[in-house]
C-alpha cells in the first residue's frame, strides 16, 4: 500500500484501531449498499425524492422525526450495551479507555439529542396541527429546515465513529478537558459542529410551534380549550427558545478556542473553564424539562382517553406545565454544587430545584385522580403511562435527595446520579415517547400495533429497567463514580454492577420487540378504518387515519374542550360532517428540494470545519447562501387543490 | 391568498392595518421573526455575561482603557445610529407608498451600514497592529467575539437590504414586499438596540472604568 494511502486509513479511518472500526465499516457500506440497490430495484429514487426529501408536509416530516429517533435509540442503546458489557465484572479490558470514552460520550450525546429531541418534535409535527385544527404549522419551510439540519447534524455526529474519531470529553464537554491542549483529534469538533447544526433547526422548530399554536388554531379554540398536549408543546418552546441560544454561544465560543485559538475556556491568558459549565447548563437544565415536558402532555392525553373521563385538574396542569418551564431557568447551578460557588448560592439553587416537584407533584396527583374511578383501559399507551408514574416518582424524590446541596457533595457525579438521571429520563421521556408512539400510530399510519408483541417489549423493557438501575443506587452509595472505566475486584462493585448489565441487556431484548412489533404490525397489523380506533377525545380522532394531506377538508368550530368526546358524547357528531358546497379550494405550500439542499450544504459546512478544510468549509457555506437567496427570491410557493379533487378524495374516504 | 389565511379561518385581508400587516400571512411572519428577534437578543446576552466575565482578564496585554480610540467608536455609533434612522423612513415611505424614496431611503441605510462596517474593521485592524489581537487574552476574545458577531449580523443586514431593494425595485411595493422591509428593519432596529448595549457596557465602561 502506498505511504499516502495507509496515512490516511490510520488517521481518518482508523483501521489500525481493530475490529471494532472494521465491523463498523461494513456494517455501513452494506446498510448503504442495502439502501441504493432496494430504491433502485424498486425504482424508488424518485418517489423518494418527491414524497420524503423535497416535503413540507408536517406528517411526514413528524414520520421522518420518528424513523430517525428510533434509529439513534439503536445507536444509544448499543453504546449503553457496550458500556454495561464492559462494566460487567472487575478489572475487564472489553474496551480499550480510549474507546471506553468515546462510547460514553456519544452515548449520552446521541440520547439527549438526537433521541428525544427528534421524538419529541416527532410528536410535536404529527400532533400539534392535527389538534388544534389546522392545515400544517405557520412555517412548512422553515420546518423541513428544521428537520434537515436535526438529521444531517445527527449524521455528522455519527460518522465521527468511523471517520476521525468520536468525541470522548463526556457529553458536557468541559473544558479545559475538551480544549485542544487536552483533546487534540477530530472527535471534539464533531461535537461541537454536529449540536450546533442541529441546535439552530431546534430553535427554529421552537419558533414555528409557538406561532402555529398562538395563532393557527380552529376558531373557537381558546387557550384554555386547547389539549394539554398542544399546551405541553407551548411550554416546551418557550424553554426552547429561551434555552438554546445559550449552547449555541457556550459551542461556538469553544469552537473558537479551538479553531482559532481564543481563550474564553483556557487556562492559560486569563480564560474562565466555570464560564462555559455555566453556559452549558443554563441551556442543559432547561434542555431536560424541554424533553419531559410534552411527556408530561401525551399521559394527560393518554390518561383521559383510557381512563375515559375528563383529565382531572385541566387549569392546575396548564399552570403547572407553565410553571415548570419557568422555574427550569432558576436550577442550573445544581449540576456544579461541588465546584465553590458558595453557599448562597447553592442554597438559592437547591430550593429553586426542590421547588420543581411542586408543580410535577401537582400533575402526577391530576393524573392519579384521573385514573380514580374511571373506566381504565389496558393498552399499550396506557400501560406505559402507569408503568411512568412510579418510575418517575422515584426518579423524581432522589432528584429532591440531589437537590440537597450539602448532601450532593457525598452523591455528585456518582452511580446514585447516573441512576437518578436515568430514571427520569427513562421513566420519564422514552416512556412517554413510546406513549404517545403507541396512541398516534394508527393516526399516523393507519394501522395498530400488535398488542401481544408489545406487551411483551413492556414486560422486558420495564423489568430490564429495574434491573439495571436500581443497583446503581446502592453503587453510588458505595463510592462508585460515574465515567469509570473499570473498577478493581476488592472494591465489591462486582456483583452489581453484573447484575445491571443483565437489565441493560433485558432492557435491549425489549427494544428488539418493538422493532419486531412494528414489522410485524406493517403487514399483520389490524387496519384503523374509524379514524377513532381508541373512542378518543379530541379533534385528530375526528379525522381518517392517516388524515388527508390538508387534514382539515372543512376547518371545524370548536366549542368545548375535548370537543371530539363530547360530541360523542351527545350523539351530535354530524356537526363535523362535511357538505359538499362547504368545501372550497384549498391552498397548501409547495414542495421544495431546498431545505435538502440547506442540510447537505451545512453537513458539508461542518464537515470542512472539524477537519479546518477551509476550502470544503466555504463551499458549504456557499450553498447555505444561496439558498438563502433562491428563497429570497422566491414568490408563490404554495399550489391550489381544487375543490373537486378535496371532495373526491373526502368521498373516497367516505366522508361525503 | 395563502394556505395560512384559510387556517386563520377566514379572516381576510385587514385593509385598516398598516401594509405589511394586512395579508394574515405576512403578519403570521412579521410575529415568528420577532420570537427569532428574542431568541438572537439572548444569543447577545449570552456574550454580553462572557464578555462580563471576561472584562479583566487581560493577562498582561492591553486593557480596555488603553485599547478603545473614543473618536472611533463615537463615530461608529453615529453611523449606525444615523442608518436606523433612515431605514426608518423607509418604512414611513412604504406606508406612504412612495417606492422612489423607499429605495433611495434602503440606499442611505445601506451606505450607512457599510461606513459603519468600515470603521469598525479599521479599528480592529489598528487594535491587531498593537498587538491586540483576540488570542492575546481572554478579554481581547472576548470584545472581538461580541463586537464582530454584532458586525457580522450588520454585514448579513446589508446583504438582505440589498436583496429587498431589489425586490422592491423590480416588484413594487406589494402587501409581501412591504412586510420584508418591514422585517428587515426590525432586524436593523434591533442591531442598533445592541449597539447602543454595546457602546455603553463595552466601549463607555471600558474607557471609564
Amino acid at each position: 500500500m502506498p505511504v499516502w494511502l495507509t496515512h490516511f486509513t490510520t488517521t481518518y479511518l482508523m483501521w489500525n484501531e481493530g475490529p471494532m472500526i472494521w465491523g463498523s465499516d461494513v456494517l455501513i457500506l452494506l446498510t448503504m449498499l442495502g439502501i441504493v440497490v432496494t430504491l433502485t430495484r424498486l425504482r424508488r429514487w424518485k418517489w423518494l425524492w418527491r414524497e420524503w426529501l423535497t416535503t413540507v408536509d408536517h406528517k411526514k416530516i413528524g414520520i421522518m422525526y420518528l424513523l430517525a429517533a428510533l434509529i439513534m435509540m439503536f445507536r444509544g442503546g448499543v453504546d449503553a450495551l457496550l458500556l454495561r458489557t464492559q462494566l460487567a465484572v472487575p478489572g475487564n479490558h472489553f474496551l480499550s479507555a480510549e474507546h471506553y470514552d468515546q462510547i460514553f460520550t456519544t452515548h449520552g450525546t446521541i440520547m439527549i439529542l438526537f433521541m428525544a429531541m427528534p421524538f419529541i418534535f416527532a410528536l410535536f409535527n404529527i400532533v400539534v396541527p392535527l389538534q388544534i385544527g389546522a392545515r400544517d404549522v405557520a412555517f412548512p419551510y422553515l420546518n423541513a429546515i428544521s428537520f434537515w439540519l436535526f438529521f444531517f447534524g445527527a449524521m455528522l455526529f455519527n460518522i465521527s465513529f468511523v471517520f476521525g474519531g468520536s468525541p470522548d470529553a463526556g457529553w458536557v464537554s468541559y473544558p479545559p478537558l475538551s480544549e485542544l491542549g487536552f483533546d487534540f483529534g477530530p472527535g471534539e469538533n464533531y461535537y461541537l459542529l454536529a449540536l450546533q447544526i442541529s441546535g439552530i433547526g431546534s430553535i427554529a422548530t421552537g419558533i414555528n410551534f409557538l406561532v402555529t399554536i398562538f395563532k393557527m388554531r380552529a376558531p373557537g379554540m381558546k387557550l384554555m380549550r386547547m389539549p394539554l398536549f398542544s399546551w405541553s408543546v407551548v411550554a416546551a418552546s418557550v424553554v426552547i427558545i429561551f434555552a438554546f441560544p445559550a449552547l449555541a454561544i457556550a459551542l461556538a465560543l469553544l469552537t473558537l478556542d479551538r479553531v482559532a485559538g481564543t481563550h474564553f475556556f483556557t487556562i492559560l491568558h486569563g480564560g474562565d473553564p466555570m464560564m462555559f459549565v455555566n453556559l452549558f447548563w443554563v441551556w442543559g437544565h432547561p434542555e431536560v424539562y424541554i424533553v419531559i415536558l410534552p411527556a408530561f402532555g401525551v399521559y394527560s392525553e393518554v390518561v383521559a382517553t383510557f381512563a375515559r373521563k375528563r383529565v382531572f385538574g385541566y387549569s392546575s396542569m396548564v399552570l403547572s406545565l407553565m410553571l415548570i418551564s419557568v422555574i427550569s431557568y432558576f436550577v442550573w447551578a445544581h449540576h456544579f454544587f461541588t465546584m465553590g460557588a458558595g453557599a448562597g448560592v447553592n442554597t438559592f439553587f437547591a430550593i429553586a430545584s426542590m421547588l420543581v416537584a411542586i408543580p410535577t407533584g401537582v400533575k402526577v396527583f391530576n393524573w392519579l385522580f384521573t385514573m380514580f374511578r374511571g373506566r381504565i383501559r389496558l393498552t399499550l399507551p396506557m400501560l406505559w403511562t402507569i408503568a411512568f408514574v412510579p418510575c418517575f416518582t422515584i426518579g423524581g424524590a432522589t432528584g429532591v435527595m440531589l437537590a440537597a446541596a450539602p448532601a450532593d457533595y457525598q452523591y455528585h457525579n456518582s452511580y446514585f446520579l447516573i441512576a437518578h438521571f436515568h430514571q427520569v429520563l427513562i421513566g420519564g421521556v422514552v416512556f412517554g415517547m413510546l406513549a404517545g408512539m403507541y396512541y398516534w400510530w394508527p393516526k399516523v399510519f393507519g394501522f395498530m400495533l400488535d398488542v401481544r408483541l408489545g406487551k411483551i417489549a413492556f414486560w422486558l423493557f420495564n423489568i430490564g429497567f429495574y434491573v439495571c438501575f436500581m443497583p446503581q443506587y446502592a453503587l453510588g452509595f458505595m463510592g462508585m463514580q460515574r465515567r469509570m472505566y473499570t473498577y478493581p475486584t476488592d472494591m465489591g462493585w462486582g456483583t452489581l454492577n453484573f447484575i445491571s448489565t443483565i437489565g441493560a441487556y433485558i432492557m435491549g431484548l425489549g427494544f428488539l420487540f418493538i422493532v419486531i412489533q412494528v414489522l410485524y404490525s406493517i403487514k399483520h397489523g389490524e387496519r384503523d378504518l374509524t379514524g377513532d380506533p381508541w373512542d378518543a377525545r379530541t379533534l385528530e380522532w375526528s379525522l381518517p387515519s392517516p388524515a388527508p394531506h390538508y387534514n382539515f377538508a372543512v376547518i371545524p368550530t370548536v366549542t368545548e374542550r375535548d370537543m371530539w368526546w363530547e360530541l360523542k358524547e351527545r350523539k351530535e357528531t354530524d356537526r363535523l360532517k362535511l357538505k359538499s358546497d362547504m368545501i372550497t379550494p384549498i391552498h397548501m405550500p409547495k414542495n421544495s428540494g431546498r431545505p435538502f439542499l440547506m442540510g447537505v450544504s451545512f453537513f458539508i459546512a461542518g464537515f470542512g470545519l472539524v477537519f479546518e478544510w477551509i476550502p470544503i468549509a466555504v463551499l458549504g457555506l456557499i450553498g447555505i447562501l444561496l439558498s438563502l437567496l433562491f428563497r429570497a427570491f422566491e414568490y408563490g410557493d404554495e399550489h391550489t387543490i381544487p375543490a373537486d379533487e378535496i371532495r373526491e378524495t373526502e368521498a373516497a374516504l367516505g366522508r361525503l | 391568498m395563502a394556505f395560512i389565511e384559510y387556517a386563520l379561518h377566514g379572516r381576510v385581508a385587514n385593509e385598516e392595518k398598516p401594509l405589511e400587516y394586512q395579508d394574515p400571512e405576512q403578519s403570521i411572519k412579521i410575529l415568528g421573526f420577532w420570537i427569532f428577534l428574542a431568541t438572537d437578543m439572548l444569543l447577545f446576552g449570552c456574550l454580553f455575561a462572557t464578555y462580563l466575565v471576561l472584562r479583566t482578564h487581560t493577562d498582561g496585554g492591553l486593557t480596555a482603557k488603553q485599547l478603545f480610540d473614543v473618536p472611533g467608536f463615537a463615530t461608529e455609533t453615529f453611523l449606525l445610529l444615523t442608518s436606523s434612522f433612515t431605514g426608518g423612513l423607509a418604512t414611513l415611505a412604504m406606508r406612504n407608498r412612495n417606492k422612489s424614496a423607499v429605495l433611495a431611503w434602503i440606499a442611505v441605510t445601506v451606505l450607512l451600514g457599510l461606513g459603519f462596517l468600515g470603521f469598525e474593521v479599521s479599528e480592529f485592524a489598528a487594535n491587531v497592529a498593537r498587538g491586540a489581537t483576540m488570542q492575546r487574552s481572554a478579554f481581547l476574545s472576548a470584545f472581538y467575539t461580541l463586537v464582530g458577531t454584532h458586525g457580522l449580523h450588520v454585514s448579513i443586514g446589508i446583504g438582505w437590504m440589498i436583496v429587498t431593494w431589489i425586490q422592491i425595485a423590480r416588484k413594487g411595493i406589494t402587501r409581501v414586499t412591504a412586510r420584508k422591509l418591514f422585517v428587515v428593519n426590525l432586524y436593523w432596529h434591533f442591531l442598533d438596540v445592541v449597539w447602543v448595549f454595546i457602546f455603553t457596557v463595552v466601549y463607555l465602561s471600558g474607557v471609564v472604568m
